[in-house]
């Protein structure tokens, strides 16, 4: 794993999730017309496009360790953390409350959680 | 009736579906992966996996669907995970050995810092507060 990009995507997800709290404490919905939704979009975005990258070079070190690997979780956890972003960002869209940037809270605590999970698959019994 | 599904994905609704649609698809990877590749080591222990992961797929669905049948489904399955949660959580304590590996349920969710407690209480509060069967309005 790259370990510089797993540790930059963590602390942009943990970002982003702060920042979708104050939304949600300030009871703003996630409205892409105002700069404080856009802007939570567009970080959201960057780490989506990280995110992408994570996984095309994890499959590759995947494929090019002689290490001992669980192969099948590792790539599952690659492919299914590109799922959740886009997921809660259309589940948050439609939301006019402050329950919208809720979901977002949660599906950007996810990701640091994966990328943990991520890491103890590359680097057993750490 | 349409007006009843939005309310039931609305607020804090939505919020509720959200963190069941990441258990769904948690339990049902680590289910998948389980069963694919092990199912002989633990057998009680990963079929319970794949059960707990196809109530929170349904739960999910059924949350976000919202209307009537829906509803009704989604508490069924509701009951079901708090009594697996509870059931697999005091027998996964009493007799480890039954479990040699984990599931969502184990130690009433520990390993996910025990929503899976919590949730099917929250799921049943929310469905119970957005019943609202034409009697009073909230």
């Amino acid at each position: 794993m790259i370990d510089l990009l797993a540790t930059t995507l963590t602390y942009v997800a943990l970002g982003a999730a702060g920042w979708a709290t104050v939304l949600a404490v300030v009871n703003r919905p996630v409205l892409p017309r105002r700069w404080y939704g856009l802007g939570l979009l567009g970080v959201l975005a960057a780490l989506e496009l990280g995110l992408l990258a994570q996984t095309v070079a994890g499959m590759v070190a995947m494929f090019n360790t002689d290490r001992q690997l669980d192969k099948l979780s590792f790539a599952g956890y690659l492919i299914g953390i590109l799922v959740i972003l886009p997921i809660a960002v259309a589940w948050a869209l439609a939301e006019r409350s402050r329950w919208g940037p809720g979901v977002v809270v949660i599906g950007s605590l996810a990701i640091p959680v994966m990328i943990v999970r991520l890491n103890q698959l590359w680097e057993p019994h750490v | 009736m349409s007006d009843l599904a939005a309310r039931t994905r609305s607020g804090p609704g939505r919020l509720l579906i959200a963190v069941y649609a990441v258990f769904a698809l948690a339990a049902t990877a680590r289910s998948a992966v389980q069963i694919g590749t092990r199912f002989d080591e633990a057998p009680l222990a990963y079929l319970l996996s794949a059960f707990a992961a196809v109530v929170y797929v349904v739960a999910t669905v059924c949350l976000a669907r919202g209307n009537r049948t829906s509803r009704l489904v989604a508490t069924v399955s509701i009951v079901v995970e708090l009594v697996g949660v509870l059931a697999v959580g005091t027998l996964s304590i009493v007799d480890p050995q039954a479990f040699p590996d984990a599931t969502v349920w184990s130690e009433f969710g520990r390993g996910y810092g025990f929503v899976p407690l919590v949730l099917p209480v929250l799921g049943l509060w929310w469905l119970r507060s957005t019943a609202g069967s034409g009697r009073a309005a909230p």
